[in-house]
């Protein structure tokens, strides 16, 4: 990449942004994706994550492997603004052009902004990054739709996290393909990775995978042999069941229809009468002539042809 | 909807208190800025690096050790090296008038003096950047 670095930082800013000339890029961009493996990293705040992420760069890099890190933070949903902490934890990573770390807040949640994790991904795929790691907190809707975007979901859980029920309730069990338990140098993590194991035998198995539970500490950075073997035997379970093709087929799909939906919304509402239509309405509304589900009936009927 | 400014907020050099760079970091987050916050202790190769990779619009620096003559000359060296010398470079230190004088002739923009109000740096960010767009 080398002084590529900045015109990819560009185009990761270019996409973020929807700016003109978006769309255009990821288009030509797209054909060169498809190499890199994805891993998503999610746990609650504080369980270690970046550590763990940091730790996996160096390994991977150690193995030969180019590295692309997107770091997300959620964004106030009250002044879109974000503090994105994730980098102080990457200090000791290889200072070249095998590694590129970009924290991104995940904005989707205010202003209406679609969350481009998986274009940016997409964009370290292209430039030549053989495995690309996103890590964001696992509070709310985001890891969910990066699980669904990635080819190796691993939830980090600490012992203060709770126990597993916390995990269960908080949607971590059904997502995670494999789960560390870090800061195994504290009390409980042993006793937390045997509960979270025999949950996970007792769950049914999806895509005929039972998940691994890995007991590390990333602080200390023991055991990232175990868990290199995990993920890539996740992924080897993948490439022979067929899963890894489907995941592809399916991440474009939604990306379609992501791109249909928001074009149709943007056409809709710059309709000529559509805004003066519902002015209308709502004063129907206020005069107690109306209500929000007829009004919206009547405006899409008369703006949509019909239909409603 | 204009596009959230971008910031990295770091300190460079060998004290370490980060009281001060962490009330920065919140006070601009809260302004609507998205604020990649690098951490104590680091090198100008470092910075430089982060803000490359983050496309921040600003580096915002926290000097107090007294280099401030070799440290923020080395950073707008390396970003200009790297074709990045439209990123605003500025900081806050305890710096002499002579040296910011100096500084602000190589380019470097507002270095805040201990203490300076919060709202000031935020309105200085936000009109300098809004300018720099604009163009
Ligand atoms: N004791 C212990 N602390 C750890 C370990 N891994 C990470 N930490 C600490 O946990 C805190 C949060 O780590 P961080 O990676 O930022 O967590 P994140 O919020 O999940 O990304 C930091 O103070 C780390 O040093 C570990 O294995 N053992
Ligand atoms: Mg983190």
């Amino acid at each position: 990449m080398g002084g590529d670095r900045v015109a990819l930082a560009r185009a990761m800013t270019l996409v973020e942004n929807g700016s003109p000339g978006a769309a255009d890029l990821l288009d030509r961009v797209y054909p060169r994706t498809g190499h890199a493996y994805r891993i998503g990293i999610t746990g609650p705040p504080g369980a270690g994550k970046s550590t763990l992420v940091s730790r996996l760069v160096g390994e991977l890099w150690k193995g030969g492997s180019k590295v692309g890190v997107v770091a997300v933070d959620p964004s106030s949903p009250f002044t879109r603004g974000a503090l994105l902490g994730d980098r102080v934890r990457f200090q000791d990573l290889p200072d070249n052009s095998d590694v590129f770390v970009r924290s991104m807040a995940s904005r989707g949640s205010s202003g209406g902004l679609a969350f481009k994790t998986g274009e940016v991904c997409d964009l370290l795929d292209a430039a030549g990054m053989d495995t690309v790691i996103v890590e964001t907190v696992g509070v709310g809707q985001s890891e969910l739709d990066v699980a669904a975007a990635v080819h190796t979901t691993i939830v980090v859980l600490v012992p203060e996290s709770g126990d597993e029920v916390q995990a269960m309730k908080a949607g971590l069990m059904e997502i995670g393909d494999l789960f560390v338990v870090n800061k195994s140098d504290r009390l409980g993590a042993e006793r937390m990775a045997r509960g979270i194991e025999d949950m996970l035998r007792l769950s049914p198995a999806r895509h005929d995978w039972i998940p691994t539970v890995v007991l590390l500490s990333a602080l200390r950075g023991d055991r990232f042999p175990e868990l290199l073997e995990a993920i890539e035997s996740h992924r080897s379970h993948l490439e022979e069941s067929g899963d890894l093709a489907e995941l592809k087929t399916e991440t474009a799909r939604s990306r379609i229809r992501d791109l249909i939906d928001a074009c149709i919304r943007q056409q809709f509402w710059a309709t000529d009468g559509v805004n003066e239509q519902l002015d209308k309405a709502l004063e129907l509304i206020a005069a107690g002539g109306s209500s929000p589900y007829s009004a919206a009936d009547e405006i899409i009927k008369k703006f949509t042809g019909g239909r409603g | 909807m204009d596009n959230p400014i971008r910031v990295l907020v770091g300190k460079v050099g060998l004290d370490g208190h980060d009281r001060g760079v962490k009330v920065v970091a919140s006070a601009l987050r809260d302004a609507g800025m998205e604020v990649i916050y690098s951490g104590l202790h680091q090198t100008p190769e470092n910075v430089v690096r982060a803000a490359i990779e983050e496309d921040v619009d600003v580096v915002a620096i926290s000097i107090l050790s007294g280099a401030h003559m070799t440290l923020f000359p080395r950073i707008l060296e390396l970003l200009n090296g790297k074709g990045r010398d439209d990123v605003l470079l500025c900081g806050g230190g305890i710096i002499p008038e002579k040296d910011r004088e100096e500084l602000m002739k190589l380019g470097v923009g507002n270095l805040f003096g201990p203490g300076t109000p919060t709202t000031e740096i935020v309105a200085y960010l936000e009109k300098e950047i809004a300018a720099r767009r604009g163009k």
